[in-house]
């Protein structure tokens, strides 16, 4: 029961990110390695603000903006100073974590004891005794509220020239839109909610660690794919609720692998290994399938 | 009015690839003058679209649109005012979106795109009928993805597209050059069916000889950055496709082709 509870929580804290990544992998066709940094900078954020004893719903939006920052800078690097959209990703995921130490100001700030959007006043009055099911649903509720106002954006015609600059480029740019700036604007929705997704996540956690961002856009990447392949859904506007779906399921499935691991004499010190290995095996799973509907087709 | 003052572009100037396309080029567009531009490979015809467009910069020279130098104003920016269909016919629509969602994106131009609804739901009858005018059986299919569409119907769609919203030039790059002979006719025919109701000034670069003769009030050839012929009115109508078969003949000959 903890371990489905665990699962289902980070599952779905994840699923913020992987929003995110839904927009760049996806939308944008950009490999944005940005996340690796921006989602520690939410966790960060989030340390610090409720070590100072600001309201831990503060957080969630501060976070967003400061990931949405850093996303825009990724841009900017790629738009304007025409840097290759892949090592744009990189320098400002290595210059993140120079930021993130600044803003920690420690490699590790445990938050025990701490008012968390998790558990707070409000929270202690509105759940009472079933105060152990309260993350749950406060996650549940957030991610929820951020995938339908995603959906909602995605359907303006700001949107619309979103997902048009990654479909076709030279369409936009006949709309007598630059480009570069609905590009921007993509990035900083995207890493505005992997920041999101590490605020959420320290508070869950109960601690930032400054390495926690190591891997996050191959889980932000694994979620997708499962969500756009695997579950795919025939209406758009379905593709962010399996993307979130699909972010559970790849959390199920590294729960269970490090379960069973000592089977195999494997450690938790392995689950980056393992992590990676299932992500491959997705990646792999998903082409297998393509091909086959080609096929049927 | 369209004016093109002493272009010159070169390129990869300063090595030994260095090659002058233009040097003092000067061409001027009449308002609501529908201009069909032939010539053979590498004569120049789509870089001068580009120069108009904004897509390539030119080295020295002028572009001026109603006397207002544009010379400096970016690509998107000139788009405003021009609709623009390419030879690719993926090019003129977004593949992943809906005809509905393509129509209402293109009916935004130059008013911005907001925080309001993406789909133009008001509008809908009125694309329906927009669409059933092309005879192409697209009224009933406005929530197919645009990528599903055949090359022709894409095609007819970006045009229909492109001249959606109040512009000052349609530019046509070989728009016809990528389908099959009865699709080209067709669309071709549209174009001749648009042009005239908007009345808008047109540059058509083709291949087909016979649709510059046809189709326009005033026809170009151009041969490495010049331009050979430049005949319109009464002039062109007279012309026949042998005339300019044999113009095209000599000047491919006399480069070796």
């Amino acid at each position: 029961m903890a371990l489905i509870l665990s699962v289902l929580e980070q599952g779905l804290i994840y699923g913020v990110m992987a929003l995110g990544v839904y927009i760049t992998y996806k939308i944008l066709d950009f490999p944005d390695l940005t996340v690796d940094g921006s989602f520690p900078m939410g966790a960060a954020i989030a340390a610090v603000m409720i070590t100072e004893g600001m309201h831990p719903l503060l957080t969630l939006f501060v976070s967003f903006a400061a990931g949405g920052a850093a996303g825009m800078l990724t841009g900017i690097i790629h738009v304007k100073l025409k840097v290759r959209d892949l090592l744009s990703g990189i320098i400002m995921m290595t210059a993140l974590y120079t930021v993130n130490l600044r803003i920690a100001q420690k490699a590790n700030v445990p938050l025990y004891n701490k008012e968390t959007v998790f558990e707070n006043e409000l929270i202690r009055g509105l759940f009472g005794p079933l105060e152990s099911a309260a993350p749950l649903i406060v996650i549940a509720v957030i991610t929820v509220i951020v995938k339908y106002l995603l959906d909602w954006y995605l359907s303006t015609q700001s949107g619309y020239l979103l997902r048009a600059v990654g479909d076709n480029d030279t369409f936009v740019t006949s709309m007598g839109v630059e480009k570069g700036r609905v590009k921007i604007i993509g990035l900083a929705i995207a890493n505005g909610l992997a920041a999101l997704g590490g605020c959420l996540f320290a508070q869950q956690q109960r601690f930032f660690d400054i390495s926690m961002g190591t891997g996050t856009v191959v889980i932000g990447l694994a979620s997708v794919i499962i969500g756009t392949s695997l579950l795919k859904k025939a209406s758009f506007l379905r593709v962010t609720a399996s993307v979130v779906f699909g972010s559970v399921l790849y959390k199920a499935c590294v729960a269970l692998a490090l379960r069973y691991m000592k089977v195999i004499h494997l450690q938790s010190k392995d689950l980056k290994l393992v992590t990676s290995v299932l992500f491959l095996m997705i990646l792999v799973i998903a082409q297998e399938r393509k091909k086959k509907v080609k096929k049927n087709a | 009015m369209l004016e093109l003052k002493n272009i010159t572009k070169l390129y990869n100037p300063g090595t030994v690839n260095e090659l002058c396309l233009f040097e003092h080029f000067n061409l001027t567009v009449q308002d609501g003058q529908f201009v069909s531009v032939v010539g053979s490979n590498g004569s120049g015809k789509t870089s001068m679209l580009n120069l108009i467009c904004g897509s390539i910069e030119a080295d020295q020279g002028q572009i001026l649109v109603n006397g207002k130098d544009i010379t400096g104003k970016k690509e998107f920016e000139r788009h405003r005012s021009i609709g623009r269909v390419f030879q690719n016919p993926a090019k003129g629509t977004c593949p992943s979106m809906t005809i509905f969602e393509n129509m209402s994106i293109a009916d935004r131009k130059g008013k911005g795109y907001g925080l309001g609804q993406g789909k133009n739901r008001k509008k809908a009858e009125k694309y329906r009928e927009m669409l059933r005018e092309l005879n192409l059986g697209l009224e009933d299919k406005m929530e197919v993805k645009a990528g599903s569409l055949s090359g022709g119907q894409r095609q007819a769609l970006a045009l229909l597209m492109a001249t959606m919203t109040p512009i000052e030039f349609l530019i046509l790059d070989e728009h016809t050059a990528a389908l099959d002979p009865r699709t080209a006719e067709l669309v071709m025919e549209l174009t001749g069916r648009v042009v005239k109701q908007k009345q808008v000034t047109t540059v058509m670069v083709t291949h087909n000889l016979r649709y510059a003769l046809e189709y326009g009030d005033r026809l170009l050839m151009m041969h490495q950055g010049n331009l050979v012929v430049d005949c319109a009115g009464e002039e062109k109508a007279g012309l026949k496709v042998e005339d300019i078969l044999k113009t095209f003949n000599e000047i491919s000959i006399e480069c070796g082709n």
